[in-house]
């Protein structure tokens, strides 16, 4: 696994890293400012969800830019903002050796167990 | 507790109308939802609806200049931050246009018979109709000049406001009610700004202090009363203008120092025109662009 450094969040994926991957697209800078990655918990959610990105100079501006960019329709109750370029992140290069050894085990999930009925969050 | 929590994920489908892209946001409320919209007692009618026209005018007004950034802010994440704090300010006017229709039908009943009054009081009232004050209509100037505006009139309106959530009148109280949490965002954002820029490059000082400079020479009109709001302060309904320079004062000199920068001398050249119907060419052209497609089109929805 290899730690990118430039990441991008053009394309609507979160950060995305941007060198060392062949994409056949130059990368673009549109803005000097770093890119942060948007965590919100809604309402009634149980943990902080994903749900973009943004530019901004720093934390402080750029939790700011996240209540007006993504909790505009009420969605969040709290915020976390980081760094993009602060995310290890796996690359695409590395799909199979990472993801596809999970695919066949099929007794890796919980369908041999009977549930009981009264307990919450399953 | 039991049955709510089967699913938590379920719960907070069904919270959303079932759309499971719960990410979307929910349960907003009416402000005006079992408000009493009765006018109060030793109130004229007309009083009441002139006064919801002075404040619905520096929102909505106020709104227009904001959403004129749209597609030329610095930033996009500015842009979106600039439309939120305007279409907070519309949503404001929009419930204080209807109020004044409701307290004094006969303006809008004039303008516009068939439309909704606050339809027919934002887009079929000349420049010499509206009553917001001179600050809220002139050109928005760069960035810098935009934010000591917006820093200006929110720190204004959220005193106006906090002292309104004590109105006589139930409807003034609950839109103020509303608009406070609303303002002190707004305030909050322009204050960074002004001192992000003038704490910022020897370039982003100059121009925020010019921004700032070419902006104060509006600020004493909004501190004089006109008759009709302080007959309002006086019955309790209304806010007197005067009693909130101190306040202001206060938030702007605690900003100022941040940034760097100097505080303007005091202007008393401005007379109280807006509240009185006497506007800049600013509001002309504004107008021209906010009515222009309602009186083209009167029935036009989209």
């Amino acid at each position: 696994m290899t730690q990118a450094r430039g990441f991008t969040a053009e394309g609507g994926h979160g950060a995305v890293p941007t060198e060392g991957v062949p994409s056949g697209v130059e990368p673009k800078q549109r803005s000097v400012w770093p890119l942060y990655e948007v965590f919100v918990r809604g309402k009634r959610g149980l943990n902080h969800v994903h749900v973009g990105s943004l530019h901004a100079a720093d934390s402080d501006m750029a939790l700011h830019h996240a209540r007006d960019l993504y909790t505009r329709r009420n969605e969040g109750v709290s915020i976390w903002v980081v760094r993009a370029a602060d995310i290890t992140a796996s690359s695409p290069d590395e799909k199979d050796p990472f993801f596809a050894p999970s695919g066949d085990k099929v007794y890796r999930h919980p369908t041999f167990y009977s549930i009981p009925e009264d307990v919450p969050h399953i | 507790m039991t049955t709510d929590h089967d699913s938590a994920y379920d719960s907070l489908a069904d919270e959303h109308g079932g759309d499971a892209r719960w990410a979307f946001g929910t349960g907003f409320d009416d402000p005006l939802s079992g408000v009493d919209t009765a006018v109060p007692d030793g109130v004229e009618p007309a009083d009441l609806a002139a006064y919801s026209l002075m404040l619905a005018d520096d929102a909505l007004v106020m709104s227009q200049r904001l959403t004129q950034w749209c597609t030329n802010a610095p930033e996009l994440e500015e842009e979106v931050a600039l439309a939120n704090i305007g279409l907070d300010l519309l949503g404001q006017a929009r419930l204080l246009l209807a109020r004044a229709g409701a307290a004094d039908p006969t303006l809008p009943g004039r303008l516009a018979p068939d439309l909704p009054h606050e339809d027919a009081l934002a887009y079929f009232r000349g420049p010499a109709e509206f009553r917001n004050v001179t600050l809220a209509e002139g050109d928005n100037g760069d960035f810098a000049r935009s934010v000591a505006r917006l820093l200006i009139f929110s720190t204004w309106r959220l005193a106006l406001l906090d002292r309104l959530t004590s109105s006589r009148d139930a409807v003034l109280a609950a839109v103020a009610a509303k608009g406070v949490k609303e303002v002190t965002y707004h305030r909050d954002y322009a204050a960074r700004w002004v001192v992000r820029l003038g704490d910022g490059t020897a370039l982003s000082h100059e121009r925020m202090s010019a921004g700032l400079n070419a902006t104060w020479p509006y600020v004493e009109e909004l501190f004089v009363s006109s008759d009709v709001e302080q007959r309002l302060a006086a019955a309790d309904v209304g806010v007197d203008l005067a009693g909130l320079r101190a306040e202001f004062d206060d938030v702007i000199a605690q900003v100022l120092p941040l940034a760097g920068l100097v505080h303007p001398p005091p202007e008393n050249t401005v007379e109280s025109a807006g509240r009185s119907g006497r506007h800049t060419e600013a509001l002309v052209t504004l107008l021209a662009e906010m009515q222009g497609l309602a009186r083209a089109h009167p029935e036009a929805t989209w």
